[in-house]
């Protein structure tokens, strides 16, 4: 019987690639485990190989092609003692698959920031998530010897998510380093370098793997300046892609926002967009102390503007007001922002007038920023992926109740994952993760309508 | 100082095993290979989300090693899990259907491809976290011998965890307390991207259990017949209640460390060679027709098999439902 190949997805997040290489033609007898043909997508090329005997009836897709998206079938196979005239459409389509998918576009970011506190940059350019991160590193390195980077599959493999793409490259060896897969050891390592004067950028996989080395980085990291009365500094960025990625399941699915943030002696930021990740990554590395810097893999991929300036950075420890609106305050961090501001937009199409903050950094907390906008809108609706209990959300609920209680008119509500592990199924792991449609009812809700 | 080196290498003339059972092993090795190609095209399809790190190349370990284990006994792995599973006699609908995140799968859809379980199999996961199962099987061990009931732990773990001190930790415990436990360090060459001598200051792993004063193995695990007869050796001496044993097991994965890992840091031609020349399949597949255990009419009807028992798996792994919106909320506490 005929099949059709489909252009396969390979990666957690891919929804469409290049065909970049058909290494059979009509015709061929393949054979199972033959390579067919080379796809390519942002984070690498991949061979794609047979998964049954047959012949390559027909090829669907040339190569060369870009964005074809997953499941488009490219070639047709034939069974044995099939001929091309045979190849009626077979039946199956793969059906959940679209639902798998994670979401693809970019959302539609801000042309200028706003917000009275935000520097003007006369060029922009165009940038992801991921080349603005290696850019900051690059930039730091280039800037002051002492900054180097460590971490599993960093250096040669170019960064396990290719952030660090180029580096090893260009600082070699001594500054870009593989380390084994030794959390724990490394991340100590590191807090050791950091005491003798270097300013060790330490990236983790994923920050699921850091719950190894979260010893060194609560006991050892954070606490030793005061612990030494203020001798022994520890000049350390941790970073790496926090939360959820895409039906990875619950060991590799979890926000720890709140788990650094509940210690004194670390500072924790969470960008969202492009120049935030620049800007603040820069400011991280400059910054004196341990910083916990908080990435997301499925915003890697995305594109935003990023100012072209040399001295650009990001001030740690202050919010930005992505939306100003009038009715209720929404604040987000990381991924959410990005579904805060989607939920505005809904808002804003039933009349309600939502103002969208930016947290950039967790801890220390903007909370003026948060309090003058509660001021103004009288509501608040805290979002995160986290879980709500004793989550960052409590916590600004508690610091606007002990502050600026008087200016609420409406109790504070929390839009965050639910409180359960993360499960694997594709229909689980939606209900779990806070969505739009979430957001929008908690608006709504504390507006009364 | 001198000291003597606890190594034995098995050679293939002890512990021979039997026709009938040679057939087993292949037809094992085969429903691995060919479940893990399916899974690997489900992937691509989208069928199959997040991470799946494929075992084919490894199948030899799996399946000599587990052809000595009894019932009671307990197997954990990481989360290159799929062959453990099978191997462990899981049916292989419930663990595609897990892949596919549908209500029939071993976890209900819950867990995927790195978290799976089946406690009436012994098989206690299925974890995400690189070296996490070490001290996991060793505790399991400790609880054979607390309740003395004659059971041992398989504890499989890579050569890029074999690097994590968590290791070292339940080793020294496992031998303090001679826990039944076999250590198996599936060398593949490579954690992840990095290889071997990148990663390892020592790279011959079986010396790492001599400071514990285990008794260390080493083995090709390109050898069903080799790893079978040394697995047969090791739980002899544990179930006699002599400690932990550690063994090496030599390895190869032809796939890239999960779907999305292109494996550019290894060369094609390396591959080919352990393909052409090591397949662990092949190789007993020329024993078997020179021992004319079965000729080329039974591996056409045992390939149908395995390809009918694959199909109907990755069939039943579609049509499954998805779990029913309020499993999100179950088997968080037990109530």
């Amino acid at each position: 019987m005929a099949t059709e190949i489909l252009m396969p997805a390979l990666s957690p997040t891919m929804t469409e690639g290049k065909l970049a290489r058909w290494l059979v033609k009509e015709g061929d007898t393949v054979s199972t485990g033959k390579v067919l043909a080379e796809i390519e997508t942002d984070k690498a090329t991949m061979e794609l190989e047979a998964v049954d005997d047959g012949k390559i009836g027909k090829i669907l897709v040339p190569e060369g092609t870009e964005n074809v998206a997953v499941n488009r079938p490219i070639a047709v196979l034939l069974g044995e003692d099939e001929t091309v005239s045979a190849t009626a459409a077979p039946a199956k389509a793969a059906a959940p698959a679209a639902a798998a998918a994670p979401q693809a576009k970019a959302p539609a970011a801000p042309s200028q920031p706003q917000g009275a506190q935000e520097p003007q940059y006369e060029t922009w350019k165009t940038q992801t998530v991921r080349e603005a991160l290696r850019d900051a590193m690059s930039e730091e390195m280039r800037r002051d010897e002492a900054v180097y980077l460590m971490g599993e599959e960093v250096a040669e493999y170019q960064g396990a998510y290719k952030i660090s793409q180029g580096l090893l490259e260009e600082f070699g060896g001594n500054r870009v380093i593989d380390t084994p897969i030794t959390e724990h050891g490394f991340a100590g390592l590191a807090v050791g370098a950091a005491f003798g004067g270097l300013k060790p950028i330490v990236e983790f996989m994923t920050f699921n793997f850091a719950m190894q080395a979260i010893d060194q980085i609560v006991n050892s990291a954070a606490k030793t300046l005061y612990m030494s009365g203020g001798q022994m500094g520890c000049q350390i960025v941790f970073r790496g892609p926090n939360g959820a990625a895409a039906r990875v399941g619950a060991q590799h699915s979890q926000c720890y926002a709140s788990w650094y943030a509940h210690v004194p002696g670390l500072k924790v930021v969470a960008p969202w967009s492009a120049s935030d990740a620049k800007g603040l990554l820069k400011s991280a590395i400059r910054d004196r102390n341990p910083v916990i810097f908080l990435e997301n893999e499925i915003l890697y991929g995305q594109s935003f503007p990023v100012p072209d300036a040399p001295d650009f950075t990001v001030p740690i420890g202050k919010a930005k007001i992505e939306r100003p609106g009038a009715h209720v305050t929404l604040v987000a961090f990381s991924i959410m922002v990005g579904k805060a501001l989607q939920a505005a937009e809904k808002l804003a199409e039933e009349g309600i007038d939502a103002e969208v903050i930016n947290l950039r950094t967790i801890r220390p907390l903007d909370i003026d920023t948060i309090i003058q906008s509660v001021q103004k809108t009288g509501r608040l609706v805290t979002v995160e992926e986290g879980w709500a209990y004793s989550g960052i959300g409590s916590e600004i609920s508690s610091q606007i109740m002990e502050k600026a209680f008087d200016y609420l008119d409406a109790p504070i509500l929390r839009v965050a994952g639910k409180d359960v592990p993360m499960p694997y199924a594709a229909n689980l792991e939606a209900m779990a993760l806070p969505q739009v449609d979430d957001i929008v009812q908690a608006a709504k809700d504390v507006c009364y309508r | 100082m001198a000291k003597e080196k606890p190594i034995k290498k098995p050679s293939s003339g002890g512990n021979v095993a039997k026709p009938e059972e040679l057939v087993k092993f292949y037809r094992d090795m085969l429903l691995i290979r060919r479940f893990e190609e399916r899974a690997g095209q489900l992937y691509g399809m989208g069928l199959i989300g997040g991470f799946c790190h494929l075992y084919i190349g490894q199948e030899a370990v799996v399946v000599g090693l587990q052809s000595v284990a009894k019932p009671g006994d307990s197997i954990v792995t990481s989360y290159r899990d799929h062959g453990h599973m099978l191997a462990c006699d899981m049916d292989p609908k419930g663990v595609m259907a897990e892949l596919t995140g549908r209500a029939t799968g071993y976890s209900k859809g819950k867990g995927g491809s790195m978290h799976m379980f089946s406690r009436e199999k012994g098989f206690y996961g299925g974890h995400g976290i690189v070296a996490a199962q070490v001290p996991i099987g060793t505790g399991l061990a400790f609880a054979h011998k607390y309740k003395k009931d004659g059971g041992m732990s398989f504890t499989y773990f890579g050569d890029g965890a074999a690097n994590q001190g968590q290791v070292y930790e339940s080793f020294n415990m496992a031998s303090l307390w001679h826990l039944p436990v076999l250590y198996v360090i599936e060398n593949n060459k490579y954690a992840m991207g990095t290889s071997v001598a990148r990663g390892s200051a020592s790279t011959d792993f079986v010396h790492r259990g001599e400071p514990y004063n285990m008794k260390c193995m080493s083995v090709d695990g390109m050898d069903v017949q080799a790893v079978r007869a040394a697995g047969l050796e090791a739980a002899e001496y544990i179930r006699a209640g002599n400690g932990p044993v550690l063994m090496e097991v030599h390895t190869y994965r032809y796939r890239g460390h999960s779907m999305s890992d292109p494996a550019k840091y290894r060369t094609k031609e390396e591959l080919q060679k352990m393909r052409t020349e090591h397949d662990p399949i092949d190789r007993l597949r020329a024993v078997l027709l020179d021992m004319k255990a079965i000729d080329e009419d039974g591996f056409k009807a045992m390939d149908k098999e395995i390809k009918d028992i694959v199909l109907e798996a990755a069939e039943f792994s579609q049509t499954s439902p998805e779990p029913d919106p309020s499993e999100l909320w179950t088997d968080i506490l037990v109530a």
